[in-house]
Formats: structure tokens, C-alpha cells, sequence
């Protein structure tokens, strides 16, 4: 389990990194940012990049910070960097609570929050943050930067919007508006496992009932999203029991569950049905 | 094979001028290249944590970071845990509660609690057991392990 | 000084071990060496139409690369179990395959190249042309063919005695169970290695890397490959795990010899993770179609079990033990007066099996207590009651197992009180009043439940080992064995036993093991046998070694042997204490060669003996379980567990412990989260520990243990009977009675493990 040879680069800043990516990504050149994911998938010489380019070394890539109302996350910000709230009021202990499900302790000192949008698995926590709250990302290349609105970033189980010759520098997430009751629930078979299917929740409340309501799904389809079905559900509704249960009824009714040999279309239902309703409880205040 | 790179790692303080691939593991360069076979290899794919080594302090799987991508940084490994005769509290509390049989996961546990007391010294029952929960062992069912990470927490805070 | 014996000193391996010290295969190394990389079968079942290695020659760094062709005269990996069985010998496995693979992983081609990363690269460029053939992937479908003419039942193997149609003809109750125990393994931490080096000097051909029975695979070796015993030396170093599966002969262990003599230089492999979980011994697979037969009182007449084996590609090197183990220990410690069993001991397209820590027990358990829970439910009995009733009382011991098969061995259970652990453990656990906390919480919408499984193990069958003890100048001691150390603390053991016997500081002693060429016979450690055999053997020897160390001092200290004593290494007269003294020191010195003083003695202070016992121990342990099923998800939380065992007598309680904790973290394993799983085409689902879990400290619940020394064993002076499999033995029987008791329907739990994917299916279906 020894990867296959790749020749290396460590450009300095964004604009060297961009110059190399669009010289070596048509013959192979692969981003390196945490390597968490891509390195495993090299041990295995199931990825063989032909080259490398390391982006650990641009400092401008650290930028974690609050700017107009979104979190700017750069590209080289580890998942540790979530472990103390980064915000004030709940988006930052929410993404505290996610960071603790995302691999391990030591996968978080060195895996980042864009690499897993990049990487885009199906049962990414991250990826699932950033559909369900509208997250944007900012990608560049040789021939300019653009910005990417979550749901048309992701396109399927490890395949996003990004062209090969583009890094993707920056993820801005949305701060909820104060009051935004937010919750997230997961189940995997052992800690630090890849989720079977994650829950998360979001509304805000206005005279009793439950506005700007988000349901996402996450590990369950081929890529998380928004639930229409269980939002309309929810709207409108007092966030109690009942509204909850139906809203995790359409949920479970409203996904093209992913399976394979250990998980049947069915399982997956149970779970999100189950897991929605805990992640809009676990939101309630 | 692709060209070889001249580097310098620097291991428990001490710097290695190392001749290496790109593709070479920073694990197997602490082992190979360095000598330093105190850290195990248990997977080559991140999972078990046996060459878990403190990256500029920080518990980091060697086997998921290249060599070259380690210059300039502060890489520490068991060897370094013990002075002279003179065992670290985690080593001592290893010993004292039987938190090893095959030995071979310890060194990349030794190395992940050092680093999570070194960051945490305060750190709670609950989120000791969330850090530790990173590593695999097979001989102990962990029970030990807690045990002696936890009375060695509480050492180095008195101590 | 304090006795050592049956206190839980610290151990003597972990200086080294804690310093990052240690010596496992990777770490060594010998000048000039190659390393090997194994190009593997990407198929199930296939014929190898050709093999081109000429890409990977042409690359550079890259010494030779061999086929089957190049090793013909090779004969396949011989049993070291089994010997007798002419018929399972077509089904051993080839060093390297000829014509035809039968597993993924199935070694076709070896490269040999200057470094790791290289003979990775070569091994990727062996272009092999397969024609790929129907898999067969479960032992429970039609058979097939393994070779031409040769079918893939290799054996249909039985175990009977008494009169199993009089019993389920007189039976009030008839239950019928159709069980399957999950396929899974050791997976220690370290993976396989193996190390060969030519001296050709010596004309010793040296295998390092080694574990587990070091002189058998010696043995095994020199057949193999026409050589005689001084040739072959096979060194055991510190190993990273065992479980059964490590230390046992594998191919590549012979092809790194065969290489290192034909091209010259040192040959390395070490093992990678996705080849380990490939290729290692699995095991556990296996269906039961199980039947019992009842009086109106759950009294058993009569046990029936038809078992189909999943043997995976080839017959390993224990032929068909496990089937066997699991055959003979399937009435296990109940008072059963017929039986019968029948396996179909069948080859299938899958990593080959053998022997994983308590094999053919944890299924035969498993198996048996699901039976037992089934009467009680069926009959309206309480669980315990029914156990109660039908476990063999304590004054039947010894206990005999007589089969009707001549070549089947009787088993003679040794000394016991199995109700006694069973109330004990019960009483510890509060199971009574659980039966009402628990109540109460399923009142309240919670799916809880408790269950238990009892058992038998054995261990320490001979036939016999020895062991060398030799004191020196300075009174330091060496311990050799025979025996083997995975980690399980055999170095501390031995010296425990040695310090007490000769009455010296353990810390002083040296234990030596797994090294052929320090002594000619030993029995390793397999089958729960070192602390007792080898053990044994070094209590034998310790005597009599003190016994001639007492001789020369009497006659150096004026005093009659019997009026001294040894204490802490020196040597003075018991009644007086500020007599006289000599340490053992001082006597090794006056031992040497030419000594004036020797007499008619002969030189030096050292000694050899054997431990013969005439029969197996069989320990016995009670396992409970309370855990909580979420309904939504189906997942288990295990709240508590309990580990209860006789252990005859404990040498080190805190190395009991570990091993018993140890154990039943692997048995949750199995019982809740490992599988080995294949899809219809043969292709492993489970080739990484992102794939195969391995529990973490996240699942590990604290394992409570209790560790009894009500029934010390008579046929060896210590009592000794044995740790190592106590812990994980009747795990999937006690999870599966609680999850059963939890969702609230017996018999649910047909199939180890028990995912959360299952359960909720078997919640789905019951409208739950």
C-alpha cells in the first residue's frame, strides 16, 4: 500500500497555485490540501495522480473569519478549527457539535472544511452544512474566480461543479439570523465512522410558528440536500411532536435512498425518518 | 520511481538530511530514513492510528502526510517520550496499569494522549474518551488504556 | 521475598515496548535485502490462462520475478493438524497458484525488488490473463468442483454418542434453530511479516518474523522442503497480536526462504493491511441447522446440529479443526445423554479459514444457548432454570465424553462447579434485581434486555513441553521455551512460576522463546496452552534445578538440603536466619567446569525437564449481558457486560483481566460489528478497517470480570487452567439472548453480528 509516484509542487501563494494546477491538472495533477481523503485513496492506487500540488504551505489560505454576515472559511482551515465556537450565537456550537463526528481527533488537526466540500462523499457533515444553510464557494483558475451557490457545487457522490484546473480557495456560509434554532444528529456504526444518514435541522420562529424552516439530509442519497417535501411540511407549524413526525415522514418518503450490500433502500428510510425528527428536536429550544 | 528530493526532517529535535521520493510516507521516512522504528505502521490508510507521531504538537497520522511536506516542522515520536532513564508519566501509568500486551499500538496511543494532554491538560472524562476513541487496539479492549491516560492527566497536572 | 505466583506484578515485556523499543518483523533487517510483493488474484475462482512478467522485469530495481513455474518442485503448504487426513490433502494451497485461483488474494506471481515502493510498482505491471469461472460463496449452496473431479465437500465430518432418535422420540418439546455465525478474525494490529535469510556458511536457512509455534512450523518446513531439522532455524520476535491467525504457516513465509537461498540475498515481505484482510486466516463461518429435543420440565434427551462449514479457497495448515472443536464442544457444559452432529466441511471461493481465538467455540456456544434460551421460551421457563436443570452437577467430575467415532478423541472434563460460577456471576451482576429495574424501563418505551451464555473451554492438551533453566556467575537466570509470546505476557508468566519454584527475584529472570535453534522441541503457544504446558514445564524445571543448587550448597554450607532455603537468589539454612549464606551466584561459580568441589556431580547450575499431562483442563466461565436497541436506527448499546471465570488459579490476576477484557472487546466485535462479507461474485466487501470494524474505545462498555479459582485443575501442581479465550467465548450467545429479550422476541437473532441494518429489519417485519 505505497502510492505511485507523482512529481510535487509547493507554490506559495494562490496565484502560483493556480499557475501550477493549470499546467499539470490536464495531465493528472490532483489538489493536496489535508489529504485525509486522497491519500488513502493513493495507498490503495486507486488515485494515481501524476502530480501534486500542496497548498499547505499559502498562508492567505488560513482566513477563518466573520465578513457581511458569512463565515469566510479558506481552504486550508482544519476541522479542528471548529472545535471552540467560531461564531457567536449557534452556528458556532453547532459546528462544534458536527466537527466531533467528522473522523478523529487527529483526521482533524489535518483535514479541512474545503477539501470535504471538494471531495463531496455523500455522507460528508461539512457538505451536508453547506447545502442545507446555502453556503457558497469561491473557486479559481488561469482564467478567473467564480462563485458557486452549494446546491449547484455538489453534483453527486464525489463530483462537484469544479473544473479540474480550478482551486477552490474559499467556502462562505451564511450566519443564521439571530433566534435560528438549529440542530444536527447523525448515526454511524463506530464512532468516527462515515455517517449511514445525518439530520440537519433549521428554522427560526415567528408568533409560535416555525419560519425559514431547513431540513437537510445527508449520507443518505448520493448527496446531501435540502428536503423540499419535509420543509413545507414544518412551515407554518408549531414545533412540536406531531409537526416533526410528519415532516420525517415526507423526508423518509421523499429520498432516492443510495444502497449497496449492507444497506437496503428500506434502512435508509427508517433512518432518516428517524433522524430527522431527532435533529428538529434536537433544535427545538 | 521519480526524482529523488533532498530534505530535512526533523525528529525529537535532532535533524535528519534525508534523501526521499515525494511519495514517501512520512511514516516510513521516520522509520527508514531516520531509524526511528518506535513508530508502527497498522494500516497505510489512516484508520487505525498506530503511527500516530505530534506534528508541531499536534497527534497527526504519519501515514497520511508525505515526507516532503514535513520540512521545517517539529516531528515527535515515542523515542522521545523517555528521558534517559527516566519514563514519562503516560509510560509510567502504561506500565502501572497494564495498558499494553502486544506493545504494538502503544507507541501511536502514547503519542495521541500526549498530544491531547498537552493541548487539554484539563480535559474531561468525556472528551478524553472522544480523543481516544481515534486509535485501535486489539489485545486490551481499552479499559487499561483510560485508566492510565486518565492517572497520568492527573500526575502531570500535580506533578 | 513475597511470593510472585497469583499476584498481578508488573510486567517484564514492557521496558522495551514503551520506549517505541520493540523488535516486530518490519523493524528488521538484514544487508542487501529484497523486498517481496505478492501479485494477487483480482477474481474469486479463475484459471490462469497466463502470466507475462516481462513489463515488471524491465523496471528498474527490480531483481526477479517468479510464477508457480519457477518454484514446480514446491510442494503445497503442508498441515500441521490433521497430518493423518489423506483426504483433505488435494485441497492444501499452493505456494504460489497453479492454473487456477480461488480467492481474491490468491498469490499468482512474487516480485522481488530493491525497496517496497518499487516491488509495488512491479507487482502492478505482471500482466496475468484469467478466465474467470462461477463462484461458489456460501457453504450452505450446491456444492462444486474445487479440481477436476474433486468436489468442493472436502469432508463430511461426525461427532455422536448415545440415541438421538430414542431422545427426539420421547421429547415433549422439539426445537429447531437455524443459525449462522458471521465470518471474522483476529486482525491483530501487526500485520503478517516474514524475513528469510540464507547462511550459507552454516547451510541454515533462517526464518524471522515468526510466532505462535515456531517449532512446528520448523517442522513443517524441513518437510517441505527436504531439509533437515539444523537447517532451518525460525525465529520469533516481539509480535503484534496473535489471536490464532498470526504465526501459523502461510505461503509466503516458505517463498521468502525458497528466495532467499535461490537468488542470494535477504528476502523481506511485510504484510499490507488490504492483504491481511484478504489473505490472513478468517474463520467463524459457519450455518447450524440445530435441533433439541425436551422433556415438559426443559430437561435436554437430545441435541442434533447439521453444520455447513465455510472453509473459504483452501485447507490450511489445521485441516479440519475448527469443525471439530465446534462439533465436540457443542453440549458443552450441560448433562446431555445424546448426540449428533454433522458437518459438511465444504470449500468455498473465499479467504481460507482456521482458528480465531476460541475457535469452534464461540459458534458452538452461540449455538447451544440460543437452543437453551429457545426452550425456555417455548416452555415458559425462567432462563436461568432451565440452565439450572440441566448443567453437569459438581459431583460428576471427572466428567467423560465418550464418542462413537474411534478416531474421535473422548474429552474428560477435569474438575468443576458450574452452578456455583453461575450464581456468583448472577449475584455479582444484580440479575435479579435487573429483572425489575428493567421492566420498568421497557414500561416506560425503552427495549432493553439481559442475557447470558455459559461455557466450556479447554486448553493445556499436551502431549508435553520442556524447558531449559540456567543460573550464572552473577545469579542471573534464564528461562528457555518452547513456547511463544503474542503479548499476552508469557515472558512475566514463566518468570513467575521459575521465581517462586526456585525462589528468586522474577525480575532477575530472562525468558527465552520462539527461537528453534535454543532448544530443539516446543510446543508454541496455541489452543490456550502455554501458561499451562510450557508453564508446567518450567515449574518441573525449576525444581529441579533448586533441587541441585540445595545438593551443592549443603555440602558448601555444612548443612543437610533440607534445612535450607532460597530466598531472593541466596541461599542460607531456614531455621537460622544469621547463619551461613551463599547466593546462587556464588554456587553457578562452584559449579563451573573443573570445580574442586563438584564431585561426582556434573557441571553446571542448570537443569532441563518436561511436563507431560495426561489430559486437557477445561475452564468454564458464565458471560452476562444487559444492552438497549434503539428502535429508530436498530442500533445496540451494550450498558453492561460481565466476564465470569474459573480459571483454575490465576498466575498473574491483572494479565487475566487484560485478557479477559481483551477477549470480549473482540467477541462484541463479532457479535455486534465485524463480517467479513463477500458479494455474489466472491469480490471481499471488507478489504479495509474503514470497511472491517474493528471496535473502538467508543463501542468498548466496561467489562466488568470476575475471576474464580473454585476448581483448580488436578492434572497440573499449580492448578492452572487457562485465560486466553475465556473472554470472548460466550459473547454472541449472551448479546444475542439480550437483544432477543429487548425487542421482545425470542429467537429474533438468527445471525452474528447482529448490524443495525438487520435488527431493523427483524423491527420492520414484526410491526416493531
Amino acid at each position: 500500500m505505497k502510492p505511485a509516484a507523482f512529481t510535487y509542487h509547493a507554490p506559495g501563494s494562490v496565484n502560483d497555485a493556480v499557475a501550477v494546477l493549470g499546467d499539470v491538472a490536464a495531465e493528472g495533477g490532483r489538489v493536496l490540501a489535508g489529504g485525509q481523503s486522497l491519500v488513502p485513496t493513493m495507498a490503495f492506487r486507486l488515485a494515481t495522480p501524476a502530480h501534486l500540488v500542496d497548498i499547505n504551505g499559502i498562508a492567505e489560505l488560513d482566513r477563518l473569519a466573520v465578513d457581511g454576515g458569512q463565515l469566510a472559511i479558506g481552504a486550508c482551515v482544519r476541522h479542528a478549527a471548529f472545535h471552540q465556537p467560531v461564531t457567536d450565537g449557534r452556528l458556532g456550537p453547532l459546528l462544534s457539535h458536527v466537527a466531533r463526528h467528522i473522523g478523529h481527533y487527529p483526521i482533524r488537526q489535518r483535514g479541512t472544511f474545503c477539501g470535504s466540500l471538494a471531495q463531496a462523499d455523500p455522507a460528508s457533515e461539512w457538505c451536508l452544512v453547506a447545502a442545507t444553510l446555502d453556503a457558497t464557494v469561491v473557486a479559481e483558475s488561469g482564467r478567473g474566480r467564480r462563485e458557486i451557490a452549494a446546491a449547484d457545487f455538489i453534483l453527486g457522490a464525489m463530483t462537484t461543479a469544479l473544473d479540474e484546473d480550478e482551486l477552490l480557495i474559499e467556502a462562505r456560509l451564511p450566519v443564521p439570523p439571530e433566534g435560528t434554532a438549529l440542530g444536527f444528529v447523525e448515526f454511524s456504526r463506530r464512532a468516527g465512522d462515515f455517517a449511514l444518514a445525518m439530520a440537519l435541522a433549521a428554522y427560526r420562529l415567528e408568533d409560535g410558528a416555525m419560519t425559514d424552516v431547513r431540513l437537510g439530509i445527508g449520507g443518505a442519497e448520493d448527496r446531501p440536500r435540502r428536503i423540499p417535501e419535509a420543509e413545507e411540511a414544518l412551515a407554518g407549524q408549531a414545533p412540536e411532536a406531531q409537526a416533526f413526525a410528519a415532516a420525517a415522514e415526507a423526508a423518509a418518503a421523499a429520498i432516492d435512498p443510495m444502497e449497496d450490500a449492507q444497506t437496503d433502500a428500506a434502512y435508509r428510510r427508517d433512518l432518516v425518518r428517524a433522524l430527522s425528527q431527532r435533529a428538529l428536536e434536537a433544535a427545538a429550544p | 520511481m521519480t526524482a529523488k528530493t533532498d530534505i530535512t526532517l526533523t525528529v525529537n529535535g535532532r535533524d535528519y538530511a534525508v534523501t526521499v521520493e515525494p511519495r514517501r510516507t512520512l511514516a516510513d521516512a521516520i522509520r527508514e530514513d531516520c531509524g526511528q522504528t518506535g513508530t508502527h505502521l497498522g494500516c497505510e490508510h489512516g484508520v487505525c492510528g498506530t503511527c500516530t507521531v505530534l506534528l508541531d504538537g499536534q497527534p497527526v497520522r504519519s501515514c497520511l502526510l508525505f515526507a516532503v511536506q514535513c520540512q521545517g516542522k517539529s516531528i515527535r515520536t515515542v523515542e522521545s517520550l523517555a528521558d534517559g532513564d527516566d519514563l514519562h508519566p503516560l509510560q509510567e501509568a502504561f506500565v502501572k496499569h497494564h495498558a499494553l500486551q502486544c506493545g504494538y499500538c502503544t507507541p501511536g496511543f502514547l503519542m495521541l494522549a500526549a498530544g491531547i494532554l498537552e493541548n487539554d491538560p484539563d480535559i474531561n472524562d468525556a472528551d478524553l474518551r472522544e480523543a481516544l476513541s481515534s486509535n485501535l487496539c486489539r489485545c486490551t479492549g481499552y479499559a487499561n488504556i483510560v485508566k492510565a491516560v486518565r492517572a497520568a492527566a492527573d500526575d502531570m497536572k500535580s506533578g | 521475598m513475597d511470593k510472585v505466583l497469583g499476584k498481578p506484578v508488573e510486567r517484564l515485556e514492557d521496558g522495551p515496548l514503551i520506549r517505541g523499543r520493540g523488535r516486530y518483523a518490519g523493524d528488521i533487517n538484514f544487508p542487501h535485502q529484497l523486498h517481496m510483493r505478492m501479485v494477487r488474484s483480482p477474481h474469486a475462482h479463475a484459471l490462469i490462462k497466463s502470466v507475462d512478467t516481462g513489463e515488471a522485469l524491465a523496471l528498474p530495481g527490480v531483481f526477479a520475478v517468479w510464477t508457480s513455474a519457477d518454484i514446480a518442485e514446491l510442494g503445497p503448504v503442508d498441515f500441521r493438524a490433521d497430518r493423518a487426513s489423506e483426504i483433505l490433502k488435494p485441497y492444501r494451497q499452493p505456494v504460489l497458484a497453479k492454473g487456477r485461483v480461488r480467492y481474491v488474494g490468491d498469490p499468482v506471481a512474487a516480485v522481488f525488488a530493491e525497496d517496497p515502493y518499487t516491488a509495488e510498482d512491479a507487482a502492478e505491471l505482471v500482466a496475468v490473463d484469467y478466465e474467470e469461472l462461477p463462484a461458489i460463496t456460501r457453504a450452505d449452496q450446491e456444492p462444486g468442483e474445487f479440481d477436476d473431479g474433486l468436489g468442493t465437500e472436502a469432508a463430511l465430518l461426525t461427532h455422536t454418542f448415545g440415541d438421538v432418535e430414542a431422545g427426539f422420540a420421547a421429547a415433549h418439546t422439539v426445537i429447531e434453530l437455524d443459525l449462522l455465525t458471521g465470518r471474522h478474525s483476529g486482525v491483530p494490529m501487526e500485520t503478517r511479516g516474514a524475513i528469510g535469510v540464507y547462511d550459507a556458511a552454516a547451510d541454515v536457512l533462517e526464518l524471522h518474523g515468526a510466532a505462535k509455534v515456531p517449532h512446528r512450523n520448523r517442522d513443517t518446513l524441513i518437510g517441505m522442503l527436504d531439509l533437515a531439522p539444523g537447517q532451518v532455524h525460525v525465529y520469533e520476535s516481539h509480535v503484534g497480536g496473535g489471536f490464532g491467525i498470526r504465526g501459523e504457516l502461510y505461503p509466503e513465509d516458505v517463498l521468502v526462504l525458497v528466495a532467499a537461498k535461490r537468488l542470494g540475498r535477504p528476502v523481506k515481505w511485510i504484510e499490507d493491511r488490504m492483504e491481511h484482510l484478504m489473505c490472513a486466516n478468517q474463520g467463524r463461518e459457519q450455518r447450524h441447522l440445530a435441533r433439541i429435543a425436551v422433556d415438559e420440565d426443559g430437561r435436554i434427551l437430545a441435541m442434533d446440529d447439521e453444520i455447513f462449514h465455510d472453509q473459504g479457497g483452501y485447507v490450511r495448515t489445521h485441516g479440519s479443526n475448527v469443525a471439530n472443536r465446534t462439533m465436540c464442544m457443542l453440549t458443552g457444559l450441560y448433562d446431555v445423554s445424546a448426540f449428533r452432529a454433522v458437518a459438511h466441511f465444504r470449500l468455498t471461493n473465499k479467504t481460507p479459514c482456521a482458528t480465531y481465538r476460541a475457535p469452534g467455540r464461540f459458534e458452538s456456544t452461540y449455538v447451544r444457548e440460543q437452543l437453551i434460551d429457545a426452550i425456555a421460551a417455548e416452555l415458559g421457563i425462567d432462563r436461568v432454570a432451565v440452565r439450572r436443570r440441566n448443567l453437569i452437577p459438581a459431583d460428576a467430575f471427572p466428567y467423560r465424553l465418550a464418542f462413537d467415532e474411534p478416531h474421535v478423541a473422548d474429552l474428560e472434563f477435569d474438575s468443576g462447579d458450574y452452578e456455583l460460577l453461575m450464581d456468583k456471576a448472577l449475584e455479582a451482576f444484580g440479575w435479579k434485581e435487573l429483572q425489575d429495574t428493567l421492566a420498568r424501563r421497557r414500561e416506560a418505551g425503552e427495549m432493553v434486555g439481559l442475557g447470558i451464555g455459559l461455557f466450556l473451554e479447554e486448553g493445556g492438551r499436551g502431549p508435553s513441553d520442556g524447558a531449559r533453566i540456567s543460573v550464572d556467575s552473577q545469579g542471573g537466570v534464564e528461562v528457555v521455551t518452547g513456547g511463544a509470546s503474542l503479548g499476552q505476557g508469557f515472558e512475566t508468566a514463566m518468570a513467575q512460576i521459575c521465581a517462586d519454584a526456585l525462589g528468586v527475584d522474577y525480575k532477575r529472570i530472562r525468558v527465552i522463546h520462539g527461537q528453534t535453534d535454543r532448544i530443539p522441541y516446543g510446543i508454541g503457544a496455541h489452543a490456550t496452552r502455554a501458561t499451562v504446558l510450557t508453564g508446567g514445564a518450567v515449574h518441573a524445571t525449576a525444581l529441579t534445578l533448586r533441587a541441585k543448587a540445595l545438593d551443592m550448597a549443603a555440602e558448601l554450607l555444612q548443612s543437610p538440603a533440607d534445612a535450607l532455603n532460597i530466598d531472593d537468589g541466596v541461599i542460607g539454612k531456614r531455621d537460622d536466619p544469621g547463619g551461613p549464606t551463599m547466593t546462587l551466584g556464588e554456587v553457578a561459580k562452584r559449579m563451573a567446569p573443573g570445580s574442586k568441589v563438584l564431585g561426582d556431580r556434573p557441571p553446571g547450575l542448570w537443569a532441563e525437564d518436561f511436563f507431560n499431562p495426561a489430559e486437557t483442563v477445561f475452564p468454564y466461565g458464565v458471560h452476562l449481558a444487559q444492552v438497549r436497541v434503539d428502535p429508530g436506527t436498530g442500533g445496540i448499546t451494550v450498558e453492561r457486560f460481565m466476564v465470569a471465570y474459573d480459571v483454575g488459579r490465576a498466575v498473574n490476576p491483572a494479565m487475566v483481566e487484560g485478557q479477559l477484557v481483551g477477549g470480549c472487546l473482540q467477541g462484541l466485535g463479532g457479535a455486534l460489528y465485524e463480517e467479513f462479507a463477500y458479494d455474489e461474485r466472491g469480490q471481499p466487501l471488507a478489504v479495509t478497517l474503514a470497511d472491517y470494524l474493528l471496535p473502538t474505545l467508543g463501542e468498548a462498555p466496561e467489562i466488568e470480570c470476575l475471576i474464580t479459582e473454585d476448581a483448580p485443575s488436578p492434572l497440573n501442581p499449580l492448578g492452572i487452567k487457562s485465560a486466553g479465550e475465556g473472554g470472548i467465548n460466550g459473547v454472541g450467545a449472551a448479546i444475542a439472548g439480550a437483544v432477543n429479550e429487548a425487542i421482545g422476541i425470542p429467537g429474533a437473532v438468527t445471525r452474528l453480528p447482529i448490524t443495525p441494518q438487520r435488527l431493523k429489519a427483524i423491527l420492520r417485519a414484526a410491526g416493531k
